[in-house]
Parts: structure tokens; sequence; C-alpha cells
């Protein structure tokens, strides 16, 4: 027997680069996508006649440059971690939901309705209590989406986003109805939340505790997904759903709990927009952070951990906007069409892996 | 002589002479010659794998032959691709629709002319459809949507299609196995009219028996890519077409083989379900499977085998009856199968049986990774426990992989088929339940895996083991059943078991 394959023999023969190179596929082809974008982007600059160059060193200065552009790009990272986990989470399970936006806004409203109830209760019950309505609220609109998916058979993409307008509409319809506040006049708002059920910012960095949250609960669905049984469940039904049916691992409930934990993440996105930044729910709340969300998590393949970065990257470039539109005379759409560029760079880039002999091992084995 | 022209009315010779495919090392057709004369009905029986497809694929030019002539009409022709074929009038019909669901009959069939307009005038065109349909024997509603035409009139229309594009010879790929048999009779009766009338010479790829026997003229059999047998219809019984298509009846298994004699451990009673087009009844009676023995499930492909699979697997619902295991109720869940000690060995692993983008030692994991000597399921996961488990069943299983962390799509089919063997048959196993274990394997690949499941089964280990190779269900069983439209029709011990008997059974001669 001396063609059995020693899988021990095999590891020591590997090293160095047929390991390192192999692993790093997942990282330079979302970069790849990210250039090939940003290059498509510049060409659309050129036709509009204004300077690529220009516009990147914007996204520099207006993004990353000095404490205050990481002020305002760090202002902008906490909904689009939780918004991005609401992708990432049923993706682990073949599922694309592209309907975060929803959660967040309903989950936003339920923590500034609930914060009007437990106005005078002491602080920290009163915020975590809100918290829980936003992440119960977010946490059952996604998970609907998931059941639909499973009991149904009801594509999970078009539910999704279809229920995201249906958020936006209940959302409208009970701020400027049963939840206004009668004294805001020209932005119909719920009531204000008292001052001590505001969310500060974090010592030494200028940003609200959101932040630290979104990444900690970033943390926190890696160690679920790569660390846990139940996060390997999921990956072999997002994998091959039949594999995974003839194992008897509970589908449905997979599909149900990961995609409420999604959408309860999604919630609790919300609950921060409200509470540390808008002071209440209002039509502020539905600014796209659930669809920018998306972006970063596909750029990010899903992957809780990359979506931190990826994120900061992101709320660097939504950051810039501004200054983008006052400096170079563009309209604040044009940050929309960079990242449409990048998106599409990226779902090409899908097609990509593994049609690269250099990305195997085999290639690195024996130089 | 011309060569036959599109507009050629009548039928005419097809001969493929000599024809031998070669797949890598892989020996698909061996020297098989056909000939089917004009205005015959050709039928081309075989099972599963034995080069049925192969041929037609050769004859249609979608292939190029290793070696070997096809003559058209007497003339030999290069079949270098499949426009050749056509434009020589040589058209196919498969087993499932290429209609477009949504367009009429009408609009299906001018369409489908490669010398459509870009704009058609409708008029003209219904006006020549009337008069094509009025030179047929048989015709379909014009005006509806194909998706509300039955299966039959959907197949009639399939061969109206041909016709209309002036094919005179016409290659049926299992034209009936999505038809009820009254529409199966009137469409091959038409057909039939079609051939003796001189329009149209016809193959017809077939496992049906009395297809055969109702209405072809002439018949060839092939079996492992050799021609076996053949002549014309009239001169043979089904009972020599069985055993031309199974060949000899091998000898029992020389496997050594432990005299055991268990309790029954699984038992399906009343079971019934629909099956995958949701229109044919699957009712399953009176199987029970015994501790140390393995049961064959014989048939021909299609006639339920994969819809009870489903069921044992928890993935098709029942609408009656109950599986009973160990004399309790099962339902597939995993912690019943992990009780109960059920393991499972579907048909194409890996599609069937294993996450393709997750790695070797991943999918080795899929039994063990949630156990953790308890009796709850464990909440952390082992990386270390499943790296360890990884290691010792791909020696032990002889898996040949660039390393446990390569993705299992990257194995070839019969080390995908180890290492799900592995998976499933370490531990403690009560019952295995086993589909088409061997499909598309190599000899050696095959040899380990039926010693495997002796192996198991001398152990004490239950097995059913549904395949559609007789030769397989022969080798291997203790007792056998067969299954034909859904139902158990048939049940002997391997000692009366005899294979013209069981291919009568199979082909539904109950």
């Amino acid at each position: 027997m001396t063609n059995v394959a020693d899988p021990l023999a095999q590891r020591s023969r590997t090293t160095g680069l047929s390991v390192i190179v192999p692993r790093s596929e997942a990282v330079l082809i979302p970069l790849a996508a990210l250039l090939a974008g940003s290059l498509a982007f510049s060409l659309f600059l050129l036709l509009v006649g204004k300077s690529p160059l220009t516009f990147f060193g914007l996204v520099w200065t207006a993004g990353f440059s000095t404490a205050f552009s990481w002020q305002n790009t760090l202002s902008q990272v906490s909904p689009l971690l939780f918004a991005a986990l609401c992708v990432a989470l049923p993706a682990r399970l073949g599922l694309v939901v592209i309907g975060g936006e929803g959660a967040i806004v309903l989950g936003g409203l339920a923590a500034a309705v609930a914060g009007a109830v437990v106005a005078g209760w002491p602080p920290a019950l009163a915020l975590g209590l809100m918290a829980l309505a936003a992440m119960a609220c977010g946490g059952g609109w996604i998970a609907t989406v998931g059941a639909l998916r499973i009991k149904r058979g009801v594509n999970e993409t078009i539910a999704s986003l279809l229920m995201a307008y249906i958020a936006i509409a209940l959302f409208n319809h009970l701020v400027e109805g049963p939840f206004r506040d009668p004294a805001s006049l020209n932005k119909p708002s719920t009531l204000p939340l008292t001052e001590s059920l505001r969310v500060g910012e974090m010592p030494l960095i200028a940003a609200h505790w959101g932040v630290l949250v979104g990444i900690l609960a970033c943390i926190a669905c890696w160690v679920l997904i790569e660390r846990t049984t139940l996060g390997f469940a999921a990956r072999i039904a997002g994998d091959n759903l039949r594999a995974a049916q003839v194992q008897g691992l509970p589908v449905g409930r997979l599909v149900i709990g990961f995609t409420a934990l999604g959408g309860a993440f999604a919630g609790l996105g919300g609950f921060f927009e409200v509470a540390a930044v808008h002071g209440s729910a209002n039509a502020s709340l539905i600014a796209g952070y659930g669809y920018t969300g998306i972006l970063v998590a596909f750029l990010a393949r899903h992957n809780p951990l990359a979506i931190i970065p990826v994120a900061i990257l992101l709320g660097g470039f939504a950051a810039s906007s501004g200054l983008i539109q006052r400096r170079m005379d563009l309209p604040d759409a044009t940050i929309l069409v960079f990242q449409g560029m990048i998106f599409v760079a990226i779902l090409l880039s899908e097609t990509a892996y593994g049609r690269f002999r250099i990305f195997t091992a085999t290639y690195w084995e024996g130089r | 002589m011309s060569r036959p022209a599109k507009t050629t009315q009548g039928a005419f010779s097809v001969e493929a002479l000599n024809m031998t495919m070669r797949f890598g090392d892989f020996t698909a057709l061996d020297d098989v010659s056909i000939r089917i004369a004009a205005g015959s009905f050709h039928a081309l029986l075989g099972e599963n794998g034995a080069g049925k497809s192969t041929i037609v694929k050769a004859i249609m030019g979608f292939y190029r032959a290793t070696s070997g002539t096809v003559l058209v009409a007497g003339r030999e022709v290069e079949m270098t691709d499949p426009k050749v074929a056509q434009g020589l009038g040589l058209g196919m019909v498969y087993q499932h629709f290429t209609l477009v669901p949504s367009l009429t009959a009408a609009e299906n069939l001018v369409i489908s002319r490669a010398d459509a307009p870009a704009v058609i005038n409708w008029k003209a065109e219904r006006a020549r459809l009337e008069a094509f349909l009025a030179r047929m024997p048989f015709s379909v509603p014009l005006d509806q949507p194909v998706n509300r035409l039955a299966a039959g009139e959907k197949q009639k229309l399939e061969i109206l299609k041909q016709l209309y594009l002036g094919h005179r010879f016409l290659i049926l790929d299992e034209p009936t196995s999505v038809l009820t048999p009254a529409e199966a009779d009137e469409v091959l009766g038409h057909v039939r009219a079609l051939t003796s009338a001189g329009e149209l010479t016809v193959l017809m790829i077939t496992h049906k028996f009395r297809e055969v026997t109702a209405f072809a003229d002439d018949l060839t059999v092939l079996r492992r890519g050799k021609r076996v047998g053949g002549g014309r219809v009239a001169d043979l019984t089904p009972a020599d077409m069985a055993a031309m298509m199974m060949g000899e009846a091998p000898g029992p298994s020389t496997r050594q083989r432990a005299a055991t004699t268990g309790k029954v451990v699984l038992q399906l009673d009343g079971v019934r379900a629909m099956d995958r087009s949701g229109l044919k009844p699957i009712a399953i009676d009176g199987v029970s499977l015994r501790s140390g023995e393995i049961l064959g499930v014989a048939g021909v492909s299609g006639n339920g085998q994969m819809e009870l699979m489903e069921i044992l697997t928890g993935q098709r619902h029942i609408s009656g009856g109950k599986i009973i295991l160990n004399g309790a109720p099962y339902s597939a869940t995993r912690t019943e199968a992990k009780q109960h000690k059920v393991r499972y060995l579907p048909e194409e692993p890996l599609r069937n049986a294993c996450a393709p983008r997750m790695s070797v030692a991943e999918n080795l994991a899929f039994r063990s990774f949630d156990e953790n000597g308890g009796e709850r399921p464990a909440f952390w996961k082992d990386s270390a426990a499943i790296a360890r488990n990884a290691t010792a069943l791909i020696s032990a299983f002889n898996v040949k992989t660039s390393s446990p962390a390569a993705r299992i799509s990257s194995l070839s089919g019969g080390n995908v088929q180890r290492a799900v063997l592995a998976r499933e048959l370490t531990g403690d196993v009560e019952v295995l339940i086993v589909s088409n274990p061997c499909f598309g394997l190599d000899f050696s690949a095959v040899a380990t895996i039926r010693d495997r499941l002796v192996e198991a089964r001398n152990r004490g280990v239950a097995i059913l083991l549904i395949s559609e190779d007789l030769d397989e269900i022969m080798e291997l069983s203790d007792r056998i059943i067969v299954m034909s439209e859904g139902h158990i029709a048939y049940e002997t011990p391997i000692a009366t078991a005899n294979v013209a008997e069981i291919g009568h059974y199979m082909a539904g001669h109950a």
C-alpha cells in the first residue's frame, strides 16, 4: 500500500506560499473588485468632466485624514455594521436577504416608543428594554422572511425587499399618526427621548457606543459561525440543503433562527440611531443604511470579522459625500453611483473564485 | 441519388456502423452497429449507462465518435455538428419538454424554425400550419398556451414540431417517461402510423418492454457499451429481452457472508406519498428489513425509488402510513437517526450528501460534529476533534485527497463516495440506507464500496440497497424486492431469484 495518501506527510510538505497564497484568494479577489469598481467609477467621473484624483483625494481628506474626519466616518459605521450582519447571517444559510432597512426603521421606532413608555425608569433598565424592543421588532420582521421561505417557498430576496417597503410605509404611518409628537411640526417625529435615555459617546473616541457594540456583535457572530456547532450546521445547510436534510439537521429552525438574529441586529442598529443620533424616530432614520449594509456584507464575503474594516471604509465614503458635493459640485448621489459600481464589480468577482491556478496549493508545492 | 434534403418527403434509413466512443480511459461504446431501415420503428434497449445516449448523441453530432461511420440514406456523412444532422432531416425528441410553456402551440412551432423571420406574418403562417396539420394523422389545439396542454399533448406537439421542421428521422429519448400509459399508447400509436405509412423512421430509447412489443419493428440491446442482442421484435419475447438487457445472471456473490438472522428493525406499511411530478402516487407496503441482511430494491429508473429514498431521509412528506424503526415511529430527525443509529448513503454523493464548498475534513464530520458523549448536542465545535476524525477516516478508507483542508468537490467521484462511506459507516451503525452507491464509479471503487457494504452486513447492519443496477442487486442482496410504478411489485429471497422474472416485474408486467 504505497499509494495511500498520508495526510500528515502531505502537511509537512506544504509550507509557506502553498498555505498563504490559497488563503489570500478571499482577500485579493474582493480587493481587485474594489479596484475595478473604482476604475470604472473614474471613467464615469472623466465622462462628466471631473478629476478622479480630486475625488479620491477628497474621500481621503473627508473620511480618514484627521481625527475630525474619523469622527465623521465612525458616526456612519454603527448602522452599517448592524445592517451588514442582517445580510451576512442569513447568507450563511444560502439566503440573500436584502431588506435590513425595514428592520432598522422598525427597530428604531420600537426603541422610540418603548423610550416614551419607560421614560421615568432607571436609565440602565430602560435602555435595556428599549434595545430589547428594537431587537424583537427587527428580529420578528426578518424571521417572517425566513419563515415564508421555509414554510411556503417564497423567495427571501423579493420578500425581504418588499417587506422593507411595507416597514417604511408602516413607520411613516405610525410616526405621522398615532405616535406623533404634537410638538413636531415640520418634521413628524415621535416624542423626543429624555436626556437620561440618550446613548452617549465613548471616552477618547468621538463616536457613540453603537460602534463598539456593533464591533462586538460582529465578533460574536464570527464565533457563532466558526466556533459553534450551530454555525457549522448552518454552513452545511447553506452549502447543500439536501445534504443537511439527509443529516437530519433542523433546517427550518436554523433558517428562522439565523434570520431572526440578523433582523435583531438590524433592529439594534435602529435603536442606536434613535438613542444616540436622532433622539426620536423620524424620517431621518430612513437613510439607506440597510442597503449600504448589503454592499458591506458582500464586500466582506459574509465574513463577520471582515465586515468591520469594510464598514469603516464605506462609512468613510459616506462621510465624504458632503465635501465632494461642495468642492466638486457633484450631486450627493455620486457616492451612490460609486457604491453601485463597486457592487457590480463584487458580484462579477464571485465568478472568479477557483478560476486562478495561482491560488491552488498544488501550484505552489515543490517551488 | 442525391442527399436527402429537408424538403424530401418520406422516410430514409440511418445506419451507425462500428461506433466506438472513448472518454479518456473509459469506453462508453465498443464497436456498436445499428441499422435502422427506412420507415421502421426501431427500439434501443439497455440499462442506465449501457451507452444508449452515447450512440444517439454520436448519431446526432453532439459527440464525435472515436471511430465509426454514420450513413444517412446509404451515404456516409461526417456528423461534425448537430446542425449537420438537422440539415439532413434528423431530429430528436427528449424525455423532458423543450417547448416554451407560455407560448401557444402555433407560436412554438413557428419560432422553432431556424429561418423564422424577424417579423412574422401570422395570417400566412397560420394558413401554412393548418395545411401542415391537415396532412398529419394527429393534431393538437394550436391556440392554447403550451402550459395548459396535458403531457401527452405536449409530447405530440414535440413530435409535430420535428415533422414541421422537415425531420424525417426521429430519435425519441424515453418519450413516454412523463406520460400515463394511455397517453403513451396514443402518442406511440400515432408515431407507429407515420412509420407504417413510410413518412418517418424512428429510433426510440426506452426501458419499457411493453412499448417495444406493442410498437417497434426491430430492436437493439446495449449492455456496458456493447451490442448484446437484437433482431425483429416479432421473434422475441419480453423474457428474451430482459435476459439480453440484464446479461447472464451473475452467480451469487463470492464475498464471505456470515450467516445472520436478525430481528426486524425497519418496517414500511401503508406509506403513501406523491412522486416528484406530484401526479403519480407512491404506495409502499409490506417492506421489512432485518439486521444483518441486505434487502435489494430493484427497479427501472423513475419507478419511485428516488421517492422512497426521500421518504426514508425525511425529505418527502408522507400522506399516510408510518415508518416504524425498532417498533417506534421514525421521522428522520437528527436525534432519531442518532438514537436508532441510522445512516444514509444517497446517490450522487456530492450532490446529495456533501457540502461541496466545505473541506474534506468538515464533510467527514457531518455525523460527529455535535457529539460530545452526552445526551444533548454539543454547543462548541471541536476543531481538533474534526481534524483527528478526518485523519483517521482518510487513512482507514483510503480517500485520496491533496489535504484534509481541500474542498470535497476537488476529489474524484470514487473518493467522494469513499469519504461519504467512511463518514456513514464509522461508529455504531444499525441501519444503512443506500441508493445507487456505485453510479459512475470506476471498477476498483465499485469493488471497495461493495466490499464495505457486505462487511457491514456481516457485522449485523441492516442494509436497504436501492439500485438500478440489477447486477449489483443480485450480487449483494439477501432478499430482493422490485419497485414498479411506485409500488412493490415482487419479492423473492436471493436463492430463488431469477433475472428474467425480476426483469418481467421491473418492466411492469405485474
